[in-house]
């Protein structure tokens, strides 16, 4: 509605510097000349109530020391300039140390999650390339995780991965892999991170696995007969004729991944409950924990501007990187 | 595409935010007609939240009936209901009465977002008087008005299982020492039967425990200035004698470390698998629906070690606040006067298996008499207030969460020493101290 209002205003001013022949008259404007504006402001306000509104509330917030004390009357907030930052990067503080070592933990996680959904991905849907018997059957069964419910997904993993009455120890047990008398614990401890890493894998790697199948489709299959004829095994193929023609699909996946994988809330959030193992402390948890139970939302919000400011110097540099390299292509 | 993935990383940046203003975006919570509306959130106290809803609503509708001010209910479970309360302070959106874990009651004081019962206030809800003052303690910081008062007290105290100590011809324990060699007697794990089990991923638990043993050895978390004195080595012992029970006494089991709902402890003391827990008065409901009879187990106070002083437990409870923003403060304070009147709290006391708040009321939690007077007697008596400083919530968090991963690298094979947990409760200390 904003933009609505303003445009009457532009129109006359660009009327009056332009040259003479241009009548400054609002007859001139053809018929319906509002509609397109009319169609985008709802997206417009959307935009800007869900996005950006709360992105710069979310900065401001950054810069007071919003902690319990005023949290009811924000306004009240003593300004506390560059004060929540200082205690974030400060790695001699325990602040600062608990920080370091969640990103470091989620950067481990991000590595492995989005390698390992990619391969995987990747395998599976070059593996169902070629029509065959069944096909079918694979694909739909393959894109279940994605298609179950995150909260219903991750806590059935939850009870899987108990100690004493989880079905994994069982299975391990009776593959006499562990000591059935002294299971290992899978959700708290070292090997919290190692259970966090197979339950995001298995909730996103269909998406990987997805994406890849709808871009095999496009690659041409006289190609593969050629490459075929001249020799190439199959290997050789995928390497030089699947990769270069999933390009722009690897892509935007690539980065997706990252995105989401680094963003991770859900899993660790659902599969450990309220006490969240060290080894398990991604980042948005992290700053959740700081924010909520803490009740210290001016130094979760500069956490957040500082995470912000991270992927979006990962994003730019990869985009960068990436906009180069087709452009030498 | 690049804005997209900019605008994603924004939203994530604005998370708290975002949840903040979309309840923000939904309008007043009480309706505000004329006879009066107003908004309850009350907390989980029976089997389940329909079961809560099922207790209250006839006691509601009884209410709406004298008064003509209408109640919607809302039952919020615990895992949700600190973030809510939260959400609800910095929106300025919420209910007009809710209720509180009374270990939060200064936390919430400090933000000014609750109703001060001064005099005028206490007046319409039937005098300070009128409630128990071990109860009544816990209402905010001393010295200042407190913003919240009693609605259900509980207490810790040291369920045995009483055929299991007759086979092995103990009587139950007196002091801490004591409670362990029995815990040893009765241990067998190629059995699967344990001394005794605890919630030791529950931070929660862990936090009360962490209080409970420090006040027996005379500590404290905080000073009286409210400056936080974690690392004191009463605090670090009473640490220290808790995590043994797994550690070195090896009385529990350390899969224990994965508890954390509060229930599997009770369930296996109700097998028999575990001869002894620790639990607040409202294990009762739970025990019978797991198949155990309130004649099969006895009740008595958490001992303290043969030096220490006879502390068995915090004054555990529910209170009630009213927020200070709300349109129908009478109406509020009407309700709130109905809900902890004598009848309307010998009528919850059984469901919700609640010690009286009230001066001079018979408990009704129990159909156990030796067990209601060992719970009175506790709760009266023997019980401690946490730490009434506006620093407590992240106390409780920040210490409760330490000890889960104690407790896991105890039982995940590795040793716990007295200088890690003093360097624990050091980080915490300092986290603690930035939010301040």
């Amino acid at each position: 509605m904003v933009l609505t209002t303003e445009k009457p205003e532009a129109a006359p001013m660009r009327a009056a510097s332009g040259p003479n022949r241009v009548k400054p008259s609002a007859k001139k404007r053809p018929k319906g000349w509002w509609l397109p504006f009319a169609l985008i402001a709802p997206a417009i306000v959307f935009e800007l109530l869900i996005h950006v509104i709360p992105m710069v509330v979310g900065i401001w917030m950054s810069f007071i020391k919003l902690t319990q004390f005023y949290i009811a009357n924000w306004s009240a907030a003593p300004f506390v300039g560059l004060g929540n930052y200082q205690i974030a990067v400060n790695f001699d503080g325990a602040q600062g140390q608990a920080l370091l070592s969640s990103f470091l933990i989620t950067c481990g996680f991000t590595v492995l999650v989005v390698g390992l959904s990619w391969g995987l991905g990747m395998a599976a849907a070059v593996a169902l390339q070629k029509a065959f018997r069944g096909r079918a059957i694979f694909r739909t069964m393959f894109l279940i995780p994605y298609a179950v419910p995150m909260y219903a997904g991750i806590i059935t993993w939850k009870f899987m991965f108990q100690q004493n009455t989880g079905v994994i120890n069982q299975i391990l047990g009776s593959l006499h892999l562990i000591d059935p008398n002294n299971p290992p614990f899978w959700l708290i401890g070292n090997n919290a991170f190692g259970a966090m890493v197979i339950v995001a894998i298995w909730k996103l790697w269909p998406f990987a696995f997805l994406m890849l199948m709808a871009g095999l489709q496009t690659i041409n299959e006289d190609l593969y007969e050629a490459a075929s004829l001249d020799g190439a095994k199959p290997f050789r193929q995928w390497r030089n004729i699947t990769l270069p023609g999933l390009g722009a699909v690897n892509n935007v996946l690539l980065l997706v991944l990252f995105l989401w994988t680094f963003n991770d809330f859900n899993t660790p959030f659902i599969l450990f409950g309220g006490g969240e193992p060290p080894a398990g402390d991604l980042i948005s948890f992290h700053i959740y924990n700081t924010s909520f139970i803490t009740l210290n939302f001016g130094f979760g919000a500069a956490m957040s501007v500082l995470l912000l400011l991270f992927l979006m110097l990962v994003s730019a540099i990869y985009l960068v990187s990436i906009n180069r390299r087709s452009r030498r292509a | 595409m690049k804005k997209r993935v900019l605008g994603a990383a924004a939203i994530f940046a604005a998370a708290a935010l975002t949840l903040a203003g979309c309840s923000g975006s939904t309008g007043s919570g009480s309706g505000g007609d004329a006879g009066g509306s107003i908004t309850y959130w009350a907390s989980n106290q029976g089997t389940s939240l329909q079961n809560d809803k099922d207790v209250l609503q006839p006691l509601l509708d009884k209410f709406t009936a004298q008064t003509g001010v209408k109640v919607n209910l809302e039952v919020i479970g615990w895992n949700d209901l600190q973030t809510r309360i939260q959400t609800a302070v910095t929106s300025g959106v919420g209910p007009d009465v809710v209720n509180i874990g009374n270990t939060w009651a200064t936390s919430f004081q400090a933000t000014g977002a609750f109703l001060p019962f001064d005099d005028s206030a206490m007046g319409a809800i039937g005098g300070a008087d009128k409630f128990a003052s071990t109860a009544l303690s816990t209402g905010g910081a001393a010295g200042q008005t407190a913003t919240s008062v009693p609605l259900y007290g509980y207490a810790y105290g040291l369920y045995y299982n009483k055929a299991m100590f007759a086979a092995a011809g103990l009587t139950p324990p007196t002091t801490w020492e004591e409670m362990v060699a029995d815990g040893k007697k009765l241990t067998d794990p190629s059995k699967g039967v344990w001394g005794t089990s605890i919630e030791a991923g529950s931070y929660t638990e862990n936090n009360h425990f962490a209080f409970i043993t420090s006040a027996q050895n005379g500590g404290s978390f905080f000073d009286g200035s409210g400056t936080p004195t974690f690392t004191e080595s009463q605090n670090v012992d009473g640490i220290k004698r808790y995590l043994d029970l797994m550690q070195t006494d090896k009385i529990a089991d350390p899969a224990d470390a994965q508890y954390s709902t509060g229930t599997e402890s009770i369930a296996n003391f109700a097998k028999g698998t575990a001869a002894m827990i620790f639990n607040q008065n409202n294990a009762e409901a739970n025990l019978t629906a797991d198949g155990m009879d309130a004649s099969q187990y006895g009740v008595v106070p958490i001992p303290a070690p043969s030096a220490g002083k006879p502390a068995a437990s915090f004054i555990a409870g529910i209170n009630l606040s009213v927020f200070k923003n709300t349109k129908n403060k009478d109406a509020a304070l009407k309700f709130v006067n109905f809900i902890t009147s004598a009848d309307t709290q010998s009528a919850l006391g059984k469901p919700f298996s609640s010690i009286p708040v009230l001066k001079d009321a018979t408990p009704t939690f129990t159909t156990d008499p030796a067990i209601a007077t060992t719970f009175s007697n506790i709760y009266n008596n023997l019980s401690e207030p946490l730490p009434t400083v506006p620093l407590e919530a992240s106390f409780e968090t920040e210490v409760g969460n330490a000890m889960n991963t104690l407790f896991a690298t105890v039982a995940t094979g590795g040793s716990v020493s007295t200088s890690d947990i003093e360097s624990a409760l050091s980080t915490a200390q300092e986290k603690v101290a930035a939010s301040n």
